[in-house]
């Protein structure tokens, strides 16, 4: 939208949100020069630099126990949640049925839950079937239902672009359905699904309340064993966990964004 | 006669032609039932086995007493007890206070994203986009650090004379607050701008053409245009607050108890399920009234226009 407000005019606007961008992106990469501090108060500025935190995130078992869980449940739920909502939202637009609206409605739903609601919720069914308190398997069957509605708005997005009678064209010529699928499908919504298994990764592993409620001692997440340390002894080890933290939260999805938008350009300026 | 049938006509097709398509027919849309079935079972299973049924157990689970007899007893013992009429309160203060600081705070960068050139909102969009990815754990310690009693803030306060001495901004309401908003600011200004990015620009220009002021214009015409994506933030904004349980737990410091450490509280508190079950339909209630309200004034104010 043009605007016929001067820039000068407009200053004030410019100014306020400046000020709102600094409180939104400064004070989070705090941790990124405290990480490097040589001594235990963690004060910025840093008095001295060291790498002595990250030694101590990486030399201690408590620390990367923790990771290799995350990182294990994390890929197992971008797996599971990507097979099945690709295969979800794949049915729900090629055709619409009579449960369609309601199928779609329900997948999505657990978005509009909180968290805390649906981690009791798992904690009580994980307790009375037993065999899943304390397993990679209800961990990544926990996540996958907050990952899920992620992966289907993703995808529905990415589907709703594509259209549908070329599959059929495709299964005219004698592919058959999976084969259609594969070739003529999944190409043209590969970007989608790409974003949809990052984002089920990066769900799973920032998530805390269902691990908070299903998985405790050796089986504890790098998200659970933070919180824990954050409420009850905070030290700076925090500040070099964070760090990475911030690293593996942040960039991948920048990157994805960054790399989408130059393909949007580049389509844009050959369509037009 | 021109010779039009080189082809002999398809006669009428005979009983058992007809029993044989029916039959493929029949067997291609049982296929497709089938498929259909098979590529949506996994995920209905994930949401209704471990969200669905537990709610429901739940919500049967919160009128059954201690002594095993239907009653409200669960309910009426957070309306009794003062500690959790307090909580109550300070739950509804808390998400009220955060969803209007996060419409002050959002709704100027929502404007700006939608009317700055395409370069630049690209730019701006960043800045929002990456915060909102970014841990919310790791977020929730960075102000710890910023906001503890000899952090930067409290230095520079001191420094440039504000205070004479550090106050507590953390371990309290302020730092919850403080925390709890730099989360929720970006999901106010996503729907907020996506609404914004709707409006047809030629209305403003033709409010100006007509002799309003640039300000006249905006509260005339582009505000109340906006208002169905605002709604829709606050509420998403509201809600999610209700039921917040990282950042009131550390930041507040274990003295601020919103709805969602009382349910995990409860859990281990009480010998049944009772009391955290009755809680947590509550909060789903709640919710769900919330989400229905908007959904109906949403509605009512796009129809309005």
């Amino acid at each position: 939208m043009e605007s016929y407000v001067s820039h000068r005019d407009r200053l004030w606007l410019y100014i306020f949100v400046g000020l709102v961008i600094f409180y939104l992106v400064v004070p989070m990469l705090i941790v990124i020069p405290v990480s490097f501090s040589s001594t235990t108060a963690m004060t910025f500025p840093p008095r001295g630099w060291s790498l002595r935190w990250y030694e101590a995130f990486f030399g201690e078992q408590k620390w990367i126990g923790s990771l290799w869980v995350s990182l294990r449940v994390a890929t197992l739920t971008m797996i599971v949640t990507t097979l099945a909502g690709v295969a979800a939202s794949y049915t729900l637009h090629q055709s619409s049925f009579r449960l369609s609206e309601t199928i779609r409605a329900t997948l999505i739903s657990p978005l509009a839950v909180p968290s805390i609601l649906i981690g009791v919720g798992i904690f009580f069914v994980y307790a009375r079937i037993g065999g899943l308190l304390n397993t990679t398997a209800g961990l990544v069957l926990g996540h996958s239902v907050v990952a899920l509605p992620f992966v289907m708005l993703t995808m529905s997005a990415g589907f709703s672009s594509f259209d549908m009678s070329q599959e059929m064209v495709a299964r005219s010529l004698g592919a058959n359905r999976f084969k259609a699928f594969v070739t003529v499908t999944l190409p043209q919504v590969k970007f989608s699904v790409a974003t949809s298994m990052l984002l089920s990764f990066l769900v799973s592993f920032d998530e805390l309340i269902i691990s908070l409620m299903v998985a405790s001692g050796p089986m504890s997440t790098l998200s659970r064993v933070t919180f824990a340390t954050l409420r009850d002894d905070v030290d700076p080890t925090l500040a070099a966990v964070s760090t990475l933290m911030l690293i593996v939260t942040s960039v991948p999805p920048l990157l994805l964004h960054l790399y989408a938008s130059r393909v949007r350009a580049r389509n844009g300026r050959n369509a037009g | 006669m021109a010779n039009v049938s080189t082809f002999p006509a398809p006669g009428p097709i005979g009983q058992a032609e007809f029993e044989a398509n029916r039959r493929a027919l029949e067997r291609d849309r049982r296929a497709e039932t089938r498929m259909r079935i098979n590529l949506t079972l996994p995920a209905l299973l994930v949401v209704f086995v471990l969200m669905a049924c537990p709610i429901l157990w739940l919500l049967s689970l919160s009128v059954v007493a201690g002594d095993g007899r239907l009653s409200l007893e669960n309910y009426a013992l957070f309306f009794s007890e003062q500690v959790y009429v307090e909580m109550f309160l300070k739950t509804f203060m808390i998400a009220f206070v955060v969803t209007v600081i996060c419409v002050f705070l959002g709704y100027p960068v929502a404007y700006l994203l939608a009317i700055l050139p395409p370069a630049w909102s690209g730019v701006l969009m960043l800045a929002v986009l990456v915060p909102f990815w970014t841990s919310g754990l790791v977020r929730t310690f960075s102000w710890l650090i910023i906001l503890q009693r000899n952090g930067i803030v409290n230095k520079s306060l001191v420094w440039l004379g504000v205070i004479d001495k550090p106050i507590s901004l953390v371990h309290n309401m302020t730092g919850t607050v403080i925390g709890m908003v730099h989360i929720m600011v970006p999901f106010l200004i996503l729907p907020l701008y996506a609404s914004m990015k709707a409006i047809d620009g030629n209305l403003m220009r033709a409010g100006a053409n007509l002799g309003s002021s640039p300000t006249h214009a905006f509260f005339r015409i582009f505000l109340p245009l906006s208002m169905p994506g605002l709604v829709a933030g606050m509420i998403m904004v509201f809600v999610m607050c209700l039921g917040f349980y990282i950042t009131p737990a550390i930041l507040g410091g274990g003295k601020i108890k919103m709805i969602a450490q009382r349910i995990e509280e409860s859990i281990s508190l009480y010998p049944t399920w009772g009391p955290a079950a009755a809680l947590a339909v509550l909060l789903l209630l709640m919710t769900a009234v919330c989400l229905f309200v908007s959904l109906k004034l949403v509605r009512w104010l796009a129809a309005g226009r």
